[in-house]
């Protein structure tokens, strides 16, 4: 396999990671867009390793775990770089890049075997898969800043103002971000669970419906909404919503990881 | 072409001679004017803040011969004796000049280090200069090299970007919390002098609505007035603490006035929407209970004077960043400056040469006189010919190389060595 493309995507998150922490460290203006355009190279770099590793070993990214944590890596930067441009905030990036570099590193570090081709599920069901993946990556930003959040509260109320916390983004600007992004995995959850439903309801033979992994997805998307609609009052605004969001960040690794690989029948790796 | 100044400034004199040395619009004009006229220099600018009185110029002759003449002009200028003025004026020359003027609008020199407003000042000095024809080609491109700078040290450096008093720091916390004040309010307790500077920097950071609130309701409605503000009556916390998103306190009092019952009663009412309350007052206005309530950020005047404090110190460790980006862009001029000067010298050169050659061969053609018209001047092109050969190479070299102009430090010495001095006019 070519290994041109990863080379590039870790050299390009690696870059981008270092000109992040430089502008939250210094404040220097051009390191940050330089910052930002290098995760835009990471990210195009990254689209192509991906579909070399999908087309080398005949499968899709998602097939197995490490395709899928590639997969997320990805997803999280298009999702972070979309949060960035939108709400003009880079700040952030230090914090959100080792994410992104770790899922790519530990991806593509792993041994690619040579995996069974998948069965075809048709386009539904890839939508299924991707949107849902999407839905993790933005509840994982939201994760990321739901912490910034807490970490920034935290000096402001001690008084304890280092160099960083002039650099970081105003405490109401990283609500607002996280919200953005909880919307984003929201709607890609619903529409992506939904998509799930046609798509097992197209299958041929009997499919269960009482899978663990519809009734945690069913409890993160009723979790997040719960988020969603609190995070916007007064009394919860702040600190009591970025810590409902970091508990619902971890029941959806717990989706991600245990009821993936060991309680669900049509959701593991293996 | 070189370049002289003389001035003054917070460091070198004190308030009552700074005024007294200050230029308005009509008086640097007149100045410039005057300067000009009286053949001490070619071209003008003067720089006046209240914190300095400078006149950049490009004298006709040597910089060091023409600055004791400007001295006298300013003393004579704004009527203040030699013996006192020139005490406090310091003359700087060419390079140190140039760095004095790039260190000036860096806001090095500023007596708050790297505030933003010198920039303005000498961009609109310039302005001004430039449109009443008093600059020329030097200082002008001084002046574009000067505010290429401050705009570096700015946007590249964080020497401008801290609060540096206590006010400030506060409106600059709360934007940690809200981000942009333009949606949102304030109150503020007290109408006294620190009231009215936090009420500045509030409106200077677009806050949606401003209220004031005083035991004297007079006071409290002149600078409600003042700053497109209302008022609150005393005391009525209930209400008046429902809307503001930053509540300043500034009023002496021997007890806090906001407690931390009132504060509890008012976050209940306004369901925990985050508050940021300033105390500014000593003995304190708020107590200190009151930050241990939700959502609300309490800082008083030493935790704001710590901050003041630590920006200080985070100023001065960019200034080696700054000096740097001056000391490049000082380079830069002075290696334009050379070329110019350089390219002058070759032109100067080639006049005398043609010159010198006319007078060649009328004296040794003379004798020839068997020479046809078309060989004499033929042997004329030939000589024009070497000339040009002679000079072209280094003349462009003289334009491509920066670091051959950097070299020749000292283009009067070779003016000299071409005896080229003695043409001047």
């Amino acid at each position: 396999m070519n290994h041109v493309f990863p080379v590039l995507t870790a050299l390009a998150y690696l870059l981008s990671f270092g000109l992040y922490v430089r502008f939250l460290a210094a404040g220097n203006k051009f390191t940050g867009r330089v910052g930002t355009v290098l995760l835009g190279v990471g990210l195009i770099a990254h689209y192509f390793a991906l579909l070399e590793r999908s087309r080398g070993l005949h499968t899709v990214p998602y097939h197995d775990l490490y395709g899928s944590m590639s997969l997320f890596g990805w997803l999280l930067a298009l999702t972070y770089l979309g949060l960035e441009l939108y709400h003009r905030q880079r700040s952030v990036g230090a914090f959100v890049l080792p994410f992104i570099l770790v899922f790519f590193l530990a991806a593509h570090l792993a041994p690619a075997d040579r995996l069974s081709p998948p069965a075809v599920h048709g386009v539904v069901f890839a939508f299924h898969v991707t949107l849902s993946i999407l839905a993790y990556a933005a509840f994982a930003l939201s994760f990321v800043l739901s912490i910034i959040f807490l970490g920034e509260e935290r000096l402001l109320r001690n008084h304890k103002l280092g160099e960083v916390v002039w650099r970081l983004p105003p405490l109401e600007l990283l609500d607002q971000m996280s919200r953005s992004s909880v919307l984003v995995g929201l709607i890609s959850i619903a529409v992506g669970t939904a998509l799930g439903y046609v798509s097992v309801d197209r299958l041929p033979g009997q499919n269960s419906f009482y899978d663990p992994k519809y009734i945690i997805t069913l409890l993160v998307l009723a979790l997040y909404a719960l988020y969603f609609r609190l995070a916007g009052t007064a009394a919860w605004r702040g600190a009591r919503a970025s810590k409902l969001c970091i508990f619902n960040f971890v029941i959806v690794v717990l989706s991600f990881t245990v009821v993936n690989l060991y309680l669900s029948h049509s959701h593991r790796y293996f | 072409m070189e370049i002289v100044l003389v001035g003054l400034n917070h460091r070198t004199a004190p308030v009552e001679v700074r005024e007294r040395v200050s230029f308005s619009e009509e008086q640097a004009q007149r100045a410039a004017e005057e300067l000009r006229a009286r053949g001490i220099l070619e071209e003008t600018l003067v720089l006046s803040t209240c914190n300095r009185s400078e006149v950049y110029g490009v004298p006709p002759e040597s910089s060091h011969e023409c600055a004791p003449g400007l001295s006298s002009f300013l003393s004579e200028f704004h009527s203040v004796r030699h013996e006192v003025l020139s005490v406090s004026l310091y003359h700087h020359y060419d390079r140190e000049a140039v760095r004095h003027l790039f260190q000036v609008a860096a806001g090095l020199d500023s007596m708050l280090l790297g505030e933003a407003e010198i920039l303005g000042q000498v961009r609109e000095a310039y302005r001004f200069a430039h449109e009443h024809g008093a600059t020329g080609p030097v200082l002008n491109r001084l002046f574009q090299g000067a505010l290429e700078v401050g705009k570096r040290v700015r946007t590249e450096t964080e020497l401008g970007t801290r609060p540096m008093s206590a006010a400030a720091a506060g409106v600059k916390l709360a934007e940690r919390i809200f981000g942009k004040l333009s949606e949102r309010k304030a109150l503020v307790l007290g109408a006294g002098e620190m009231s009215e500077q936090v009420l500045s920097h509030l409106r200077d950071r677009g806050i949606a609505q401003l209220q004031v609130m005083n035991r004297s309701r007079e006071k409290a409605e002149e600078l409600a007035k003042q700053f497109g503000g209302k008022v609150v009556g005393w005391g009525e916390w209930d209400s008046a603490l429902q809307t503001p998103d930053v509540v300043v306190g500034s009023v002496s009092a021997e007890e806090p006035v906001l407690r931390r019952d009132i504060v509890e009663r008012a976050m209940a009412a306004r369901g925990n929407r985050a508050l940021f309350l300033m105390d500014l007052g000593v003995p304190r206005n708020i107590d200190a209970k009151v930050a241990e309530l939700y959502n609300v950020y309490v800082y008083n005047t030493d935790d704001l004077t710590e901050i003041v404090q630590q920006n200080r110190n985070a100023r001065e460790s960019e200034i080696p960043h700054a000096q740097g980006i001056v000391e490049e862009h000082v380079s830069k001029f002075l290696s334009w400056q050379a070329s110019v000067e350089l390219v002058g010298l070759v032109d100067a050169l080639r006049t005398k040469l043609r010159e010198e050659r006319a007078t060649f061969i009328r004296s040794r053609m003379e004798p020839m006189k068997h020479l046809s018209e078309t060989d004499r001047a033929q042997v004329e092109k030939l000589m024009d010919e070497m000339l040009e050969k002679v000079l072209l190479e280094p003349a462009q070299r003289l334009r491509g190389e920066k670091e051959l102009r950097r070299k020749i430090q000292n283009v009067e010495a070779l003016r000299d060595l071409f005896l080229l001095n003695r043409e001047k006019p």
